[in-house]
């Protein structure tokens, strides 16, 4: 059994370019512990490849290859050297996979936790106005979240430990998608306390790759 | 500037969905049997003998269909066009990257245009590090499989696409061409949410029937 992976639309949005940061980084964080979901992805991308393969071709400027073969002689811009991964202590490193350490920061102990009801804690991982807001929410073992919905959809990924939600289950890995309407009240799993990523898309959210452009100013 | 773009993008972005939505037969035309093979060989010569012949075939082939591709999101001409010829130059400086075995020549290029688009807006929103680290497939993907869709299967695929019911084939092309949600699928052509949702989902499922090995 695969467990909960992201539903078509994301993994489709995902594949095409089309999802805002925060759930695309969703998205990576889970494909981090199930790999097995990049098989889903490929495909998407090969139905991308056809589709670019077998568009109707637009007629290019007269100059246009001449311009690219400048371009390549151009020298590549000197690029920084990638940034090292953060050094994270080692809970951190157990908890939080590779897509999320430079939002978490160097230990998931030292981030904003903030009591929101007894036994649940949250973490603001900021991405405001980039479609969505990301925090981190800790619930301890056997602690009901109280009943609640959503304005728009909400992405839930399990990083540690595992909860109950309307008779599934959901375990390290597994992504549960709530769209605005669905109201639910998911509780922890006894024994260890439970920790998810969760990715709130913004209500108001302009489309398409240059509408985009305005997100920042139409904040959430 | 950005923002003049955004709105007349936003004007002609409806206008572009409802006029290529009623167009089913034309826009997409099934690969040749044995073209991705020598679009594969010219990616190959590229990054092994930084060739510049094969470079220009290679340009040939793909520069235009970047361009409608980019144009079909709403885009005007000569940005697409620019954007065209940044994914082209990408083609030349990552063909080293490139891998007959984890995916055929068209989606390999299609990627490196969908980064170049993330990238695009993402310099914009300073949303985070560039896509190009991590949506870089030879760092996040698994290293060490072939993958599934490697060789004929994607013949199989273009195919299928080509086969699709009309109604079916709008949505996907809205969804890959015009890098549209399914909300503003609907939105754009006033058909109901479920209703674009179950024409994706039956479309992806017959695509991928087509692929996948049934599971055991």
């Amino acid at each position: 059994m695969s467990g909960h992976i992201p539903p078509e639309e994301i993994l489709l949005g995902y594949a095409v370019g089309a999802l805002d940061a925060a759930p695309a980084l969703a998205v990576e964080t889970h494909l981090a512990l199930r790999p097995g979901t990049w098989a889903r992805i490929e495909m998407l991308e090969a139905v991308g490849g056809a589709m670019l393969d077998g568009i109707e071709p637009a007629p290019l400027s007269s100059d246009a290859l001449d311009r690219a073969l400048a371009g390549i002689e151009r020298p590549v811009a000197a690029e920084n050297p990638p940034a090292p991964p953060p050094a994270v202590d080692a809970e951190t490193a157990a908890l939080v996979p590779a897509p999320l350490r430079s939002l978490v920061g160097p230990s998931i102990h030292a981030l904003p936790w903030r009591r929101c009801g007894r036994g649940i804690e949250e973490a603001k991982l900021g991405m405001r106005g980039q479609g969505g807001n990301a925090r981190l929410l800790r619930i301890q073992p056997g602690v009901r979240v109280p009943r609640h919905t959503h304005r728009g959809t909400e992405l839930t990924l399990v990083l540690g430990g595992a909860y109950r939600d309307g008779g599934q289950h959901f375990a390290v890995g597994d992504m549960q998608y709530a769209d605005a309407g669905d109201d639910h009240a998911p509780q922890a799993d006894p024994g260890e306390p439970c920790l998810c990523l969760i990715v709130l898309e913004a209500p108001i959210r302009l489309t398409g790759p240059f509408g985009r452009f305005l997100n920042p100013i139409v904040r959430f | 500037m950005a923002l003049a773009i955004a709105a007349e993008f936003h004007s002609k972005r409806w206008d572009a969905a409802l006029t290529q939505s009623t167009d089913d037969a034309r826009g997409f035309a099934p690969r040749r049997a044995d073209g991705e093979g020598r679009l594969c060989d010219l990616v190959e010569a590229v990054a092994g003998g930084r060739d510049r012949a094969a470079f220009a075939e290679l340009f040939g082939h793909f520069a235009p269909r970047l361009k409608a591709f980019v144009m079909r999101s709403g885009t005007n001409p000569a940005v697409a066009e620019e954007l065209a010829q940044e994914t082209m130059v990408a083609v030349w400086r990552k063909a080293a990257t490139f891998d007959r075995r984890r995916a055929q020549a068209s989606t390999w290029v299609f990627t490196i245009i969908r980064n170049k688009r993330i990238d695009l807006i993402r310099r914009e929103t300073r949303a985070r590090p560039d896509a190009e680290d991590l949506y870089e497939t030879d760092h996040v993907k698994p290293d060490g499989e072939d993958s599934y869709l490697a060789g004929q299967q994607q013949q199989l695929l273009s195919d299928g696409i080509a086969t699709l019911p009309a109604e079916q084939a709008d949505m996907i092309r809205m969804a890959f061409y015009m890098d549209m949600r399914h909300s503003e699928i609907a939105e754009a052509t006033k058909i109901p949410l479920g209703t674009v949702k179950s024409r994706i989902r039956l479309a992806l499922g017959r695509l991928r029937d087509l692929v996948e090995e049934p599971e055991v």
